[in-house]
């Protein structure tokens, strides 16, 4: 018995444990975590126990409408019980800016608009399904629900065009939806809006392995291009915990953030061309694969992060870098904040041309995912430290980049900006640290109800806001901070057993009205959606909001794209 | 007391493995490398012998090219008082690291060889039983528990096998090779890998040790599994049944 292949015996055994899941570069619990959540499924039905790396195969068996279904099926009978978020129960968990109402000059579907649908898309890809519907309808923190009687699923920009052009002679609202794996309700409808669906669009349309440069469609998710390129030598610039689910128009459309941002830049530095898809319907062409072009007014930029509100993404083209050999991974403790800045600026000197990940959490975050994931381990269990600190590396040549990073962490341990370490000594090691940062969102939704504030503030502030926020709450809330620090990227999450207007009365808008003061920004790479639309002037002076208005105005004079969100609704409707 | 424990340096196991063009093997250029998992476990079990204050030294060794000396720091990272690097750039088959094996307990006189029951790489599970054959003392493979009597000279271990736990009961000196649910290893911390840097670490060759290293193996061909087919969806129970009856031929 064994001596049977032990790569695979080491899948099979450890299959309960979540380290099992990840792949060799272990992100993506946040999306995977429902998935996760029906192991059986996994396993037994549609996975492949002896497979080396099961999670490659689970988006190309989960991307259809199945996945959203398995997604939600456990929740389905809560779901149905239980009234929601907003839409017709005019009711929003989200934010105090609450009440929102259906925009009366938007049409009301009809069984001729379902007709014309299924004239063009074929009438398998037109969804009036309920169950279907009700996974569609719902957000990834359950938090937004909408009452959406129609699911559309385009194959071609053609058919894209073809519905927009419809919608808008109609005056029927429209919400672009990828993966639906956002934080602030910007991916599900508020009410009746047509969901238009771009999961059909998954197609790799061109790689070109000199320049670096991938052409693909809007539906592709993230962890099939990233296994696309790592064939290919290559990665995505982009990397973040829902990859196994998130669509890159969807990351494209809110400008995702995420882990290696502070190597690789944003989005607007990585992504070199787009197609469009206006209200109208028409397609604009700028789907370019050049790195340089100075030639007018950079208009793709105008659809990164506008949230679907300009316009629907159908292709993008990105600039990917090549995947390098040798990545390392340490996690480390601090005792205090100002340790942790000071860690920062010295790997940013001492790392420099290496760094690609620089992420903290801070001990309430660490308990959280030691009480609610299971495989979670604590790997300096010798003493409670403040703060944590996950450091990788990502370089070309495995002996210089250790040397260096083991010698930047004994001086730093010299200099007692970090109380105690460990360093991956291989891939294993490393997932299970990813875990104990990547596995705090899942915890959350473990632990009961979570308000979920994604910020920008200047490093030197950052955690003061989660003090502030721990006292003003007191032991009403388990008050979480963790994030990018390397970015400058607070996650402030308050965890309470359920949601309760008398503690969101708390937290905001306080922490909105904190943010701008400290010259902060109130969406730092979740984007404003439906939580946040009335927010924006927290971030944004009116005349810069006022120009926003324009250019909607302008692009969808009708408003019907993904309405109530992203601008102010006193604005746009 | 001293142990002596086998690491071997292997393709990491989180690593997609592929195979050569020509069949000869797998790649392992610009490849990560770590430390085979069992060989790990080995070495934890080792340690916790050492600081339950039944052994006195933990001796790593491990076999191969120059670069197997990065695994053997993480083997002193993780708590190895020394190491010992028998350098070999060619292939070793389990017969020849019995033989080098042999010669290195004979120069350190160990009481217990700790050894992972196989590694990942060539899935061998020959090693330690050789060496046990070749030294004649007795084995305990794949241990799932490992309860060392310093007294007696004994030591019991709890065996994983087909129908389920053997126990066995070895007079030392003994060689054991571990299997997965032995332990958890622990992490290399920064204090412990900052002192592994100045643990010494002795290097041989075969030659030194008088081994001349031959195979009666040879490798014909490396190819990857068949690819696994795609499922399908049944629509009827009837359906399920006559492909269980005729083509999956198994009711």
């Amino acid at each position: 018995m064994a001596n049977r292949n032990c790569r695979n015996t080491l899948h099979l055994l450890k299959r309960s444990n979540p380290f099992s899941h990840s792949s060799p570069n272990p992100s993506l619990l946040p999306s995977s975590s429902p998935l996760n959540s029906s192991p059986v499924s996994k396993f037994s039905i549609f996975g492949t126990p002896f497979h080396q790396n099961p999670i490659h195969l689970q988006p190309n068996i989960f991307h259809s409408d199945n996945k959203a279904l398995s997604f939600f099926y456990p929740f389905r009978i809560s779901l149905e019980t239980k009234q929601w978020g907003v839409g017709v129960q005019n009711r929003c968990y989200g934010s105090t800016s609450g009440l929102v109402q259906r925009n009366p000059r938007f049409s009301n579907l009809n069984d001729e608009d379902v007709r014309y649908f299924e004239g063009i898309l074929g009438a398998k890809n037109v969804i009036q399904d309920h169950e279907k519907l009700i996974s569609a309808n719902t957000d990834w923190l359950h938090k937004y629900k909408g009452s959406s009687k129609l699911l559309l699923q385009p194959r071609t920009t053609h058919q894209v065009s073809q519905i927009l052009k419809y919608c808008n002679s109609r005056c029927l609202a429209i919400v672009p939806q990828g993966g639906n794996t956002g934080l602030v309700g910007g991916s599900v409808p508020v009410f009746d809006e047509v969901i238009v669906s771009l999961s059909s669009m998954n197609n790799i349309i061109s790689f070109d392995k000199v320049s670096g440069i991938l052409v693909c469609e809007a539906g592709c998710i993230l962890e099939n291009i990233i296994s696309f390129l790592d064939n290919e030598g290559f990665i995505m610039p982009l990397d973040l915990g829902a990859k196994g689910s998130c669509q890159i128009g969807g990351n494209v459309s809110t400008n995702a953030g995420g882990l290696r941002l502070v190597r690789y830049g944003s989005l607007h530095g990585s992504v070199l061309g787009i197609e469009a898809v206006l209200a109208n319907g028409t397609v604009l062409d700028m789907l370019k694969t050049l790195r340089k072009d100075n030639t007018g007014y950079d208009l793709k930029h105008l659809f990164i992060g506008s949230e679907g509100s300009l316009g629907i993404v159908t292709k993008v083209s990105i600039l990917t870098p090549p995947k390098l050999a040798s990545v390392n991974v340490a996690f480390l403790a601090c005792k205090d904040y100002s340790s942790c800045q000071k860690l920062l600026q010295e790997a940013k000197r001492k790392l420099g041309e290496i760094l690609s990940a620089f992420e903290f959490l801070d001990s309430q975050s660490m308990n959280l995912v030691l009480n609610h994931m299971e495989g979670a381990r604590n790997p300096l269990p010798a003493s409670q430290y403040n703060f944590y600190v996950l450091i990788e590396t990502t370089g070309s040549d495995e002996s210089s980049d250790k040397q260096k990073l083991e010698a930047f962490l004994l001086g730093s341990m010299e200099d007692e900006l970090i109380s105690d370490g460990v360093v991956a000594q291989d891939i294993n090691q490393a997932s299970s640290f990813w875990l104990l940062r990547e596995g705090i969102p899942e915890a959350l939704m473990r632990a009961g109800a979570v308000y979920k504030y994604d910020l920008s503030i200047p490093i030197e502030n950052l955690y003061n806001l989660v003090d502030e926020m721990r006292t003003r709450l007191g032991n009403e809330a388990n008050v979480v901070g963790y994030g990018h620090l390397g970015d400058g990227n607070l996650h402030l999450n308050i965890s309470t057993s359920k949601y309760d207007d008398k503690i969101l009365s708390q937290i905001e808008p306080f922490v909105y009205e904190w943010t701008s003061k400290h010259h902060g920004s109130i969406s730092a790479e979740h984007g404003l959606g439906l939580m946040k639309a009335n927010e924006i002037f927290y971030s944004n002076s009116s005349e810069t909001v006022q120009v926003m208005a324009s250019i909607k105005n302008l692009l969808d004079p009708n408003h019907i794209l993904n309405p109530y969100k992203v601008l102010p609704h006193s604005l746009t409707s | 007391m001293k142990i002596l424990v086998a690491i071997k340096r292997v393709v990491d196991y989180a690593v997609k493995i592929r195979v050569k063009p020509d069949k000869t093997g797998v790649v392992t250029q610009n490849v990560k490398m770590s430390m085979n998992p069992f060989c790990e476990i080995a070495l934890e079990e080792a340690l916790r012998i050492r600081e339950s204050g039944l052994a006195s030294e933990v001796v790593a060794v491990s076999m191969g090219p120059t670069q197997c000396i990065d695994t053997l720091r993480t083997g002193l990272a993780m708590g190895a008082d020394r190491g010992i690097h028998v350098e070999f750039n060619d292939a070793l088959y389990p017969l020849s690291v019995a033989n080098i094996f042999k010669k290195l307990v004979e120069i350190e006189k160990p009481s217990l060889v700790i050894l992972g029951k196989q590694a990942i790489d060539d899935d061998c599970n020959q090693t330690g039983q050789m060496i046990a054959g070749l030294l004649n003392w007795p084995q305990g493979t794949f241990a799932s528990k490992v309860v060392l009597d310093k007294e007696k000279q004994v030591v019991t271990v709890d065996r994983e096998v087909d129908d389920g736990t053997e126990t066995v009961c070895l007079n030392l000196p003994a060689v054991i090779t571990t299997d997965l649910r032995l332990n958890q290893p622990r992490y290399a911390t920064l204090p412990n890998i900052m002192k592994a840097k100045s643990k010494p670490i002795k290097n041989f060759t075969p030659e030194d040790l008088n081994v001349e290293i031959k195979s009666d193996l040879e490798i014909v061909e490396v190819t990857e599994p068949p690819k696994r087919k795609a499922g399908v969806i049944l629509s009827s129970v009837d359906e399920l049944i006559d492909k269980l009856k005729n083509e999956a031929n198994v009711i």
